[in-house]
């Protein structure tokens, strides 16, 4: 990216950021910043201390060690894990937007448009199903235009077309914008393609990269199983080959082929081949590879 | 027109239920009905700590009620019972302090039903000022301070997450409960306060789209409560605070019928749309 050019501002850092609860540490010795225009998603399993480490990035709460420092007058969007708006509060989407800070309808309206629910303006928040409300909490995180954006669990609620929609919105947005985002997800399989920087959480750090060494590393395959790896490569491309270190490629059915961009309907697609799995395709047995293979026939369909 | 205490009762009253309303809203959104009934059970111990120390008795409820509820705050923080097993015992024991302490000051009369019950009838211009002046102090910061209010109420992380202090709004809410407990006394007793917030609210709720459109019908709606229920008492000569609340709890049964038969209309209409 261009950017890396420029240096682009940090928005927020945290330097050894620890926060305890009732003698015990919910998460120790964390180390994220986020800078403007780049996407750092924390994954981890549940309980490994994902929306904690972003809370106290964001000053929601206080941490009992380490040191977190936000850019001067950042301003932040932020949709939180869970929001359950009671019903004896009547709300619309168009007053959901403007909760936090005074908007004309004018803006009201072109922000509903960006998440593509304009339609829903007058509708009652408690009506709208999971995958539209979230894009309407999305929407009133940007509306006062943010210069970070902080999404925990955006896509919770919402079958797979839309989640797949809902992180391409999220990219568009910060394309678009230029902010920086603060993403956090229970697993990395659809993310990864919009993501800069992924950290992996285990009330530690265990590990920390780019998506795809991140799914390489042996303590991310430790945390989620060899399984969560190859799902990972699965949305990416479709996983009916390995690639060899010598550049070949190896099919599922154990023919080796020779020239390595020479397999047919994804010879685009832009996975590295550099990354050498850790897990050994080879002693997979074949059934396992062909039930990942109708199992997740739709991420396939989507990553092409 | 004052000099007639009809007439003064139903201004007190109007004048009361138009800061009720707003108020009313947000105990319904956050679900405080207990904690406010809690707070206005405290206000006889007020009354009696101000009789004892001979100091003004708006003034004895309001620091009362508000002592009560950073009590609650404080103990919650502590986690060791269950926030409504902490309402129930701060709630019943606080009226029972007050009970007890009325008792044992033999050199004060008190008319304790007037207390308990609210003597509307007894209204003085004094207290309609009180009423007035207070209500358009609260009234005022709840439009002040409206939308940090209403974020707080929707989200403490969200407001706080975007440069709000959801913490100094709710220290504001309950002030201004404790300021209501203390003017409305006199007028629905402490037993009924909590009515008057609760009631006009949950049947603006029908009526509403929007957080302001439901303050200023929950405003209205009590309004009209009040007005009923005197004529009402005056009619049948039944006490007059608790026939304010038994116009309220008609006009909420009225709503019910109301919004089931609209919500039984529309299911049929889509019905046949499909």
């Amino acid at each position: 990216m261009e950017q890396a050019a420029a240096e682009p501002r940090t928005l927020v850092e945290a330097r050894g950021i620890g926060l305890r609860r009732s003698g015990r540490w919910l998460v120790s010795d964390v180390d994220l910043a986020v800078r403007a225009g780049e996407i750092l998603t924390l994954i981890g399993p549940n309980g490994s201390g994902k929306s904690t480490t972003a809370k106290i990035a964001v000053g929601i709460l206080k941490a009992d060690s380490g040191r977190v420092t936000r850019a001067n007058g950042l301003r932040i969007g932020y949709v939180p894990q869970k929001l359950t708006i009671d019903w004896t509060l009547p709300l619309t989407v168009a007053r959901l937007l403007t909760l936090t800070g005074r908007h004309g309808p004018a803006e009201v309206t072109q922000a509903l448009d960006e998440v593509g629910i304009a339609h829903l303006a007058q509708s009652e928040v408690q009506h709208l199903s999971g995958g539209e409300f979230q894009r309407a909490l999305l929407a009133r995180a940007m509306i006062g235009k943010p210069d970070l954006l902080v999404l925990d669990e955006p896509v919770q609620g919402v079958d797979f077309a839309g989640e797949v929609a809902l992180y391409n919105l999220i990219r568009e947005i910060r394309d678009r914008t230029g902010c920086g985002i603060l993403l956090i997800s229970h697993d990395l399989h659809v993310v990864m393609a919009e993501t800069d920087t992924v950290v992996c959480l285990n009330g530690h750090v265990c590990c920390r990269g780019t998506p795809e060494s991140v799914a390489a590393s042996p303590e991310y395959i430790q945390l989620f199983g060899s399984r969560a790896a190859e799902t990972l490569a699965v949305y990416r491309h479709q996983h009916d080959h390995t690639h060899l270190p010598d550049g070949r490629i190896q099919r599922a059915d154990g023919v080796i082929l020779g020239d390595g961009h020479a397999h047919g309907d994804h010879a685009q697609c832009d996975h590295s081949q550099k990354i050498p799995l850790k897990t050994e395709p080879e002693t997979k047995p074949l059934a396992e590879q062909a039930s990942d293979e109708t199992t997740r026939k739709p991420e396939a369909a989507n990553a092409r | 027109m004052l000099d007639d205490f009809f007439v003064r009762a139903l201004v007190a009253g109007v004048g009361l239920a138009l800061i009720t309303g707003p108020l009313g809203c947000f105990i319904v959104w956050r679900r405080m009905a207990y904690f406010g009934d809690t707070m206005s059970h405290s206000a006889l111990l007020g009354v009696a700590l101000a009789f004892f120390f001979d100091i003004n008795m708006i003034l004895g409820v309001f620091l009362v009620a508000t002592l009560v509820s950073i009590a609650l705050l404080l103990l919650q923080r502590r986690g060791a019972l269950s926030t409504d097993a902490l309402l129930g015992i701060l709630s019943h024991s606080a009226l029972a302090l007050g009970l007890v302490m009325v008792a044992f000051m033999t050199w004060v009369r008190i008319d304790l039903m007037g207390f308990l019950f609210g003597d509307i009838l007894a209204v003085s211009r004094q207290d309609i000022l009180v009423i007035y002046a207070g209500g358009a102090l609260i009234l005022g910061v709840l439009v002040w301070m409206w939308r940090p209010l209403l974020a707080a109420t929707v989200s403490s992380e969200l407001a706080e997450a975007e440069g709000m202090r959801p913490e100094v709004s709710r220290v504001i809410l309950m002030l201004l409960m404790a300021c209501v407990i203390a003017i409305a006394m006199k007028i629905v007793g402490i037993l009924l306060i909590t009515a008057l917030l609760i009631i006009p609210a949950a049947t603006a709720r029908r009526f509403a789209t929007t957080p302001e459109q439901m303050a200023v019908t929950a405003s209205v709606l009590g309004a009209t409560a009040v007005v009923s229920g005197l004529y009402g008492s005056l009619r049948f000569d039944t006490p007059s605070g608790p026939s304010i609340v038994v116009a309220a709890l008609a006009f909420f049964l009225l709503s019910l019928l109301y919004g089931g038969r609209l919500k039984t209309r529309l299911t049929a209409s889509d019905g046949s749309s499909k």
